[in-house]
């Protein structure tokens, strides 16, 4: 459980800094009048959606650190036997990266106003993660193929369920995605667009996060890791 | 059917709807349908929370004295075998903690008071809020639904711990711990998007002049819990996902190889404790989602009917946030007897005991608030006071079983079950029906009749105590928990079964009273004495609508502005004995206002 600690860590550590900046200090009793910074005094909507994209990010975030603790306490017991890798992750990674990088790309197209821009950005966004989610079952089907099947043995298990809570929040991204993408076919404008567009690469830019870590868990770098720390400590 | 009138087109997010530019747009309800069913008003989602946790938490109620029945009278329902008695256990339990407390304080009180308290019109994300309401809605039919497929709903307790729960021979290990699991995701997929909402309006919500510092308590407490909650409740979601596995697809997450009634089952691997950490992990902050509102609600009815400010605003917040914090580092206190690493239990055992100091000096703070204050008597309060009792009594408990020596010989005895229902059980459902008797008339325009309040309070208090507190001897005598009976035991005198007697006949009696609170409830609405706008003379901004009940939108053309904290009960010198929030002081901008010089 030591990952949802460090995640959790994280979390209190950006609270409490927040708090202590709205003045978590201050004694109320003491002040009558207006005082304060005033959210409603800007209640832009795109402020809104953006906290209320971080907190639903800060939940996710804490699914996947359960899921990875877990995954970590049963792997260091001594019958663990990993899964082989199939090698299309690779590629699915490197389509994962591009769909990341064609949102961004239309992300910015659109702050700067180009229409033309945004909607290939959007379009390619789309594609490749459709892709992805194509690549993660083709690695499921190979595995199986090599007779890796879910119920063999835990690690597997830990396997087909990660990439398949990690799939399941790239399709919600992808409902996400249709809906701007409908509304840009429909004919809406790009400063319309913009906010949704703008949430979508933020999104997106977490889960290919969260996918790299997953991976390097998976692949077992991460161990590696602190195993060559460790050896350089000592 | 759903109506949603914006300015300009939604863009999406990611799992939930927002807008774009200008004031929050309202929905506005076009028929009876979009105003009362798939309502997007925050007030009517909050009573449709309100009313169905009640109606779920009837069933728990019902299962309850069914269970008492049983343990005082063997065998008087013959219905009533042991899968059943194990059956009954489960459901009462969860339903008890998570179908009606956390979605009665959160999705019911969290509702209804965040956007008013804080001078909101309404919820930032409406269309994602009354989404959360109808999943919650389908969640608790599935769970009902248990009890009416084959073999029944799940026996396994309310910790559905594995192997035993997806084993043959547990009751419901066919049909009813799969409509659990689904019920209970469903259930956390529905609170994330209620949540969402309240940590959001908190956030980006507030009124002008309402910092966080001017937040009353009750804010203070629902927020943190929210926030406990996002975070905990993925726990138990992925704790569930894993067993659905192991029950549906043949997977060894949590099922160790093992042989029942001489057959090797076909698992092998998997990891019993690894659930447990998991489900704790979520299960130990549960006790503080529903706790923190507890305590936010109490002492702003405390402050409200003893006429007096809080004392210790400032501790009392950072004690709500540091419990939060703290509760997500004690949970293997439950697990002592569960195998793991020794030297972990004296890891938890200090956590456990340092989280007392800051629980403690919110105790200290109610009884100083009421020090010397004019308190009155209301039913509010009276049940405000019965908590702090109550949640006092149960904490001390706690702070016995914290410690491993203590816990180790106790664990799995009806001290356990007596400690439980005292602090999460009894005390947070005292604040519920004290809540709901302060702010019914706010909700309703009328107040709930005071005498028949009154008789509701001293019967479900003192017997309340009736049933619970003879449960921690037997729990010291050695009796078990979630035993079916007893029989003839070496170790049980015959007093116990005399007593076990008189606390199924308290608990038949608190049970029933509680059907006068119920009609106490609907004969009001009609019938109450009508209430006004501000019955309780009270401070918060909830009670400064220019309506009663607050109309759609909950604010006239302006939105209030918040001149001062939440606290100002009998101020010196001012002409009444409380100065509502959105009231102008003595301010260099704005002189001459209505508290006189040298208020404070
Ligand atoms: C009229 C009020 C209540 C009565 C008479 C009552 C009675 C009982 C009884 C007899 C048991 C089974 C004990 C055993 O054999 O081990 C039990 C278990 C339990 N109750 Fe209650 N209860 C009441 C209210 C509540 C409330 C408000 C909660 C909310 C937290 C609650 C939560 C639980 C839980 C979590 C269990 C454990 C279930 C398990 O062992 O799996 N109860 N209750
Ligand atoms: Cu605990």
């Amino acid at each position: 459980m030591s990952l949802i600690l460090i995640f959790l860590a994280v979390v209190v550590a950006i609270a409490f800094g927040w708090l202590w900046r709205q003045g978590i200090l201050a004694k109320p009793w003491l002040e009558t009048g207006v005082v304060g910074r005033f959210p409603a005094a800007d209640p832009s909507g795109a402020r809104v959606a953006k906290v209320g994209l971080a907190v639903f990010l800060a939940v996710v975030g804490s699914l996947f650190a359960l899921t990875v603790s877990a995954y970590l306490m049963r792997a260091s017991l001594g019958d663990w036997e990993a899964v082989r890798m199939p090698g299309i992750l690779w590629v699915n990674t490197g389509v994962l990266a591009l769909s990341s990088l064609a949102l961004e790309t239309a992300r910015l197209a659109a702050v700067r106003g180009d229409a033309e821009g945004m909607r290939a950005g959007l379009l390619a966004a789309g594609a490749t993660a459709v892709l992805f989610l194509v690549g993660q079952l083709l690695a499921w089907r190979q595995l199986h193929a090599e007779g890796y099947y879910l119920a063999t043995n835990p690690a597997n298990a830990f396997f087909y369920l990660i990439t398949a809570l990690h799939g399941a929040h790239v399709a919600g991204g992808l409902a996400a995605l249709g809906r701007v993408t409908w509304r840009m076919e429909r004919g809406a404008a790009v400063a319309q667009l913009r906010l949704g567009i703008g949430l979508c690469a933020t999104y997106w830019h977490a889960l290919l996060l969260i996918w790299l870590v997953l991976l390097g868990l998976l692949t077992n770098w991460v161990g590696d890791f602190v195993a060559v720390c460790r050896q350089l400590l000592t | 059917m759903v109506d949603v009138t914006h300015g300009e087109p939604v863009p999406g997010v990611p799992g939930s709807a927002a807008h774009e530019g200008g004031e929050l747009d309202l929905y506005h309800p076009k028929s009876w349908v979009t105003k009362y069913v798939f309502s997007q008003d925050a007030k009517v989602i909050a009573i449709q929370y309100g009313l169905t946790a009640m109606a779920i938490g009837l069933v728990a109620l019902v299962l309850s004295w069914l269970m008492r029945l049983q343990l005082a009278f063997p065998g008087l329902l013959p219905f009533l075998d042991a899968d059943h008695y194990y059956q009954f256990i489960t459901m009462h339990g969860m339903i008890m903690v998570v179908y009606l407390l956390t979605a009665l304080f959160l999705g019911g009180f969290g509702n209804y008071l965040i956007p008013l308290m804080l001078g909101a019109r309404d919820m930032m994300f409406p269309y994602l809020n009354m989404l959360s309401y109808w999943v919650y809605l389908v969640a608790v039919l599935l769970l009902v639904s248990g009890f009416f497929v084959p073999g029944g709903p799940t026996g396994a307790g309310w910790t559905l711990y594995p192997p035993q729960a997806i084993l043959a021979n547990t009751p419901g290990q066919q049909w009813g711990i799969i409509v659990m699991l689904v019920s209970l995701m469903l259930f956390i997929i529905g609170f994330t998007m209620g949540g969402l909402n309240y940590v959001v309006t908190v956030l980006q919500g507030r009124t002008r002049g309402m910092t966080l510092m001017r937040m009353p308590l009750t804010i203070w407490g629902i927020f943190t819990a929210t926030v406990m909650a996002l975070l905990a409740f993925p726990a138990l979601f992925v704790g569930s996902v894993m067993m659905l596995f192991d029950r549906g697809l043949g997977t060894s997450f949590f099922m160790p190889a093992i042989v029942v009634t001489g057959e090797q089952a076909p698992y092998a691997g998997g990891s019993p404790i690894l659930f447990q950490h998991l489900f704790w992990f979520f299960g130990h902050p549960e006790v503080y989602i529903v706790a923190l509102p507890a305590f936010g609600i109490v002492s702003d009815l405390i402050s409200t009917h003893a006429r007096k400010n809080i004392f210790g605003y400032r501790m009392m917040v950072w004690a709500i946030v540091i419990i939060g914090a703290l509760s997500f580092v004690v949970w293997a206190h439950h697990m002592y007897v569960s195998g793991m690493n020794p030297g972990f239990g004296f890891f938890f055992a200090t956590t456990t005991l340092i989280i007392a100091v800051p629980t403690a000096l919110k105790v200290y703070n109610w009884v100083l608030t009421l020090w010397r204050g004019d308190i009155h008597f209301t039913v509010p309060m009276l049940f405000a006071l019965g908590f702090i009792v109550t949640f006092i009594n149960g904490g001390l408990t706690g702070l016995f079983l914290g410690n491993v020596v203590v816990d180790v010989p106790l664990s799995d005895t009806m001290f356990v079950v007596a400690h439980f229902h005292m602090v999460m059980g009894v005390a947070p459902i005292l604040v519920i029906f004290g809540g709901l008797y302060h702010w019914y008339p706010k909700i309703t325009g009328r107040m709930l009749n005071p005498t028949l309040g009154k008789i509701h309070f001293w019967i479900t208090f003192l017997g309340a105590y009736a049933i619970f507190f003879p449960m921690h001897y037997l729990g010291l005598l050695g009796v078990p928990r979630r035993y079916y009976e007893m029989g003839e035991t070496a170790f049980v005198p015959h007093s116990v079964v005399t007593l076990n007697i008189f606390m199924t006949v308290a608990a038949l009696v608190v049970g029933a009273t509680q059907m006068l609170f119920l009609f106490n409830l609907a004969w009001s609405l009609r019938h109450g004495r009508a209430a006004g706008g501000n019955p309780w003379r009270a401070t918060t901004l909830e009670w400064q609508t220019p309506e009663t009940p607050p109309a759609h939108g909950n604010w006239g053309a302006e939105l209030p502005v918040v001149y001062r904290w939440a606290y100002d009960y009998s101020v010196p010198g001012a002409a009444e004995d409380f100065v509502p929030q959105n009231v102008p002081g003595r301010d260099p901008d704005m002189p001459g206002h209505p508290v006189a010089e040298g208020a404070r």
